[in-house]
């Protein structure tokens, strides 16, 4: 393919991260970076958040960041760069987070635990080291990766946590937006899917890599996947998924994909490669904008601000930049 | 002090085996505690003995997985695949990484973990399986456990540990019985496992640039027989290079050996339909052949179904163009692999 004529790297601000870049987020407005050094970079300033320590995690819940380190703690970044400890699994690795509305969930090998919005924090075990989480849109409910399949747990609930069994072992965890779907990346260079409604299976496979980065349009029509040498992208309006249609495919390289993020308003996806190339692009038609050229590292996280005015990316060499979109 | 560390090497894995009781924390800890300069980060089983100093200590499930691809003795270690991905966001805290197992661990799945996932494969290598045996108790634990077997079929290294505790007759048959299984392993005789650490690190056991020769470890040149027929007649003790020579009812190596090229059109086909049919039975196999046309040794090793191999250096002048082909594991059909590789022959 030929590169991109269109470019939008001038509008690029480099930033200086110093070290990998485990995940980005905008944290109220300032852009903010989780490094392997146990550090979040929040606009200017340097949060200690894992001292002595690895982020091994993060999600962004609303005005607040939650980070999970290898020092068992789950710390909770405010915008105002103030870091609360959320809980501390003594001697264990944080290996997943989820949050909604407050609630946050985080796992350290089989121990999952859920905190409400109030702070209440509920357990459970699962079968095997659970290692993606998502909380489902409505409802307080969660859903953890593991081997052999996904549990749906109701914290709140003394039932024991539907189980939706596929053989294997699965890693990340995202639910659409609208609840009906809910889709894992597996060891095996494959995502799963299920309906929430029946438990029907859907299987995506033909990757050559692991999908590690799932990313689902603003209408949740569509599931943008990393782990190829182009943008996979799975549609899931209709009621059956992807089943039996061809997903999409959107900036191809030479290059593995590493991170892929939906811009929240527009059907346009940013890109981001082994060989630390960056694009967007725009999936009506595939029309492609670089925003940043190759090198110093794969990109590691990318992430949107609430508007889609500006987007995050670091790099696991720690590289970083900030694309301001023209007005 | 510790030397620099080329930013585009992998990560060495060590894994340390041994069935309970046999020495793997003093051996753990006497790594840790010798004054090398190394950080290690450390990957022990939860439920293992305590006591292990040293700051980047991690605990695993042993989380034994089997892969979805229809192949039964797919095993990895989902654990330590989560571990590796974890350890390598702290890179350059640490300059290699110590697996221990648990005293009933099957190696395989840790060796199939570094063949089969990408990742892992990308950031780190498996350097070598260590098994510590206890030289008053493995010929008991051989009769009556299949793990202990296992972790001594699959050893590169094996030492011996607790020989102050044994005669120098009880010595030798230990030594024979694990010969009589694996006798391509590094042998090692400790008390305390008091062995140097250069003996046990840094290997490259699982390096097919390193893979030179595939001569048992206890061989000399002069004397040894090259098919390394085994003597089948039981209850018949004849003397092999000053030891007793055993043989184990289930647990055996098979060698082979051809002067000459092999036809690659023969041998592949061979070695690839032999892992996949006898795999689940293999535990190791290695291989350093001469095919037809290419001026280069082929090399190859293997764990149950996964096989590794490229082209290695070129032949040298005068070098007698070979192929060796090793396997160890349980019930192998000897006189199977014996025809089976002579018929690849150019």
């Amino acid at each position: 393919m030929t590169e991109p004529s269109n470019s939008l790297t001038q509008h690029v601000s480099p930033l200086e991260a110093g070290e990998p870049v485990l995940a980005a987020a905008f944290v109220g407005d300032a852009p903010a970076l989780a490094l392997a050094n146990g550090v979040v970079k929040l606009g200017g300033r340097d949060v200690a958040a894992h001292p002595d320590g690895a982020i091994l995690c993060a999600a962004l819940d609303g005005a607040r960041w939650l980070t999970g380190g290898d020092d068992g703690r789950v710390v909770a970044i405010s915008a105002e760069g103030a870091a609360e400890t959320l809980a501390d699994e003594k001697g264990k690795w944080i290996d997943a987070l989820a949050a909604r509305e407050g609630a946050v969930a985080w796992s350290a090998g089989k121990t999952v635990r859920a905190r409400d919005a109030k702070g209440a924090v509920k357990s459970w075990t699962a079968p095997t080291t659970a290692r993606g989480l998502a909380f489902l849109p409505k409802g307080y409910r969660l859903a953890a990766a593991h081997y052999n399949g996904v549990s749906l747990w109701f914290p709140n609930a003394d039932a024991a946590p539907q189980l939706l069994e596929w053989k294997g072992s699965h890693l990340d965890a995202t639910v659409s937006p609208d609840g009906r779907f809910l889709v894992t990346s597996m060891q095996e260079n494959a995502l799963h899917g299920w309906r929430l409604s029946d438990g029907r299976n859907m299987r995506m496979t033909g990757y050559p890599g692991k999908s590690r980065s799932l990313s689902w349009s603003h209408d949740g029509h569509w599931l943008a996947t990393s782990g190829a040498e182009a943008c996979v992208v799975w549609p899931f309006k209709e009621k059956d998924g992807p089943m039996g249609k061809p997903p999409r495919e959107c900036g191809v390289r030479p290059h593995r994909i590493t991170e892929v993020a939906f811009h929240p308003r527009a059907l346009v996806v940013a890109i981001g490669y082994a060989d630390g190339l960056v694009l967007l692009c725009r999936l009506g038609d595939a029309a492609e904008i670089l925003v940043r050229p190759p090198g110093a590292g794969a990109i590691s996280a990318l992430a949107w601000d609430k508007i889609g005015a500006r987007l995050l990316f670091g790099t696991d060499a720690g590289a970083a930049g900030l694309l301001t979109l023209p007005a | 002090m510790s030397e620099p560390v080329a930013v585009t090497d992998k990560t060495p894995v060590t894994v340390l085996t041994g069935y309970l009781g046999a020495g793997k924390t003093t051996l753990l800890n006497r790594i840790l505690s010798e004054p090398h300069g190394k950080r290690y980060a450390v990957i022990v089983n939860e439920f293992g003995e305590i006591g292990i100093d040293n700051e980047l200590v991690v605990g695993a499930d042993e989380e034994v997985f089997e892969m979805n691809n229809g192949c039964i003795c797919c095993t990895v270690r989902g654990d330590l695949i989560r571990i590796i991905e974890g350890l390598m966001k702290r890179k350059g805290k640490f300059d290699a990484i110590i697996v221990e197992t648990t005293g009933l661990a099957d190696p395989a799945p840790v060796a199939q973990t570094f063949f089969v996932d990408e990742d892992v494969r990308a950031k780190s290598r498996l350097d070598a399986v260590v098994t510590v045996a206890d030289a008053k108790w493995l010929a008991s634990r051989l009769r009556d456990a299949p793990e202990a077997k296992n972790q001594i079929a699959f050893a590169d290294v094996i030492i011996i540990n607790k020989v102050d505790l044994v005669t120098p007759a009880e010595l030798d048959e230990v030594e024979a019985r694990i010969r009589a299984i694996n006798p391509y392993a590094r042998l090692l005789k400790a008390t305390k496992c008091d062995v140097e650490i250069d003996e046990v690190l840094e290997r490259r056991a699982f390096d097919l640039e390193r893979i030179l020769d595939i001569e048992p470890d206890f061989l000399n040149a002069e004397d040894h027989d090259h098919d390394h027929h085994h003597d089948h007649e039981h209850g018949h003790d004849h003397h092999h290079h000053g030891l007793k020579h055993f043989h184990d009812e289930d647990m055996q190596s098979v060698s082979a050996r051809l002067d000459g090229d092999l036809d690659p059109n023969k041998f592949m086909p061979w070695i690839n339909n032999l892992t996949q049919t006898e795999g689940p039975k293999i535990l190791r196999c290695k291989g350093i052949v001469a095919l037809k046309g290419d001026p280069k040794r082929f090399v190859f090793q293997g764990v149950h179904m996964m096989l590794d191999g490229e082209p290695q250096r070129d032949w040298k002048p005068g070098e007698k163009r070979e192929s060796k082909v090793v396997f160890i594991g349980r019930d192998l059909d000897e006189e199977a692999i014996r025809k089976g590789f002579a018929a690849c022959a150019a």
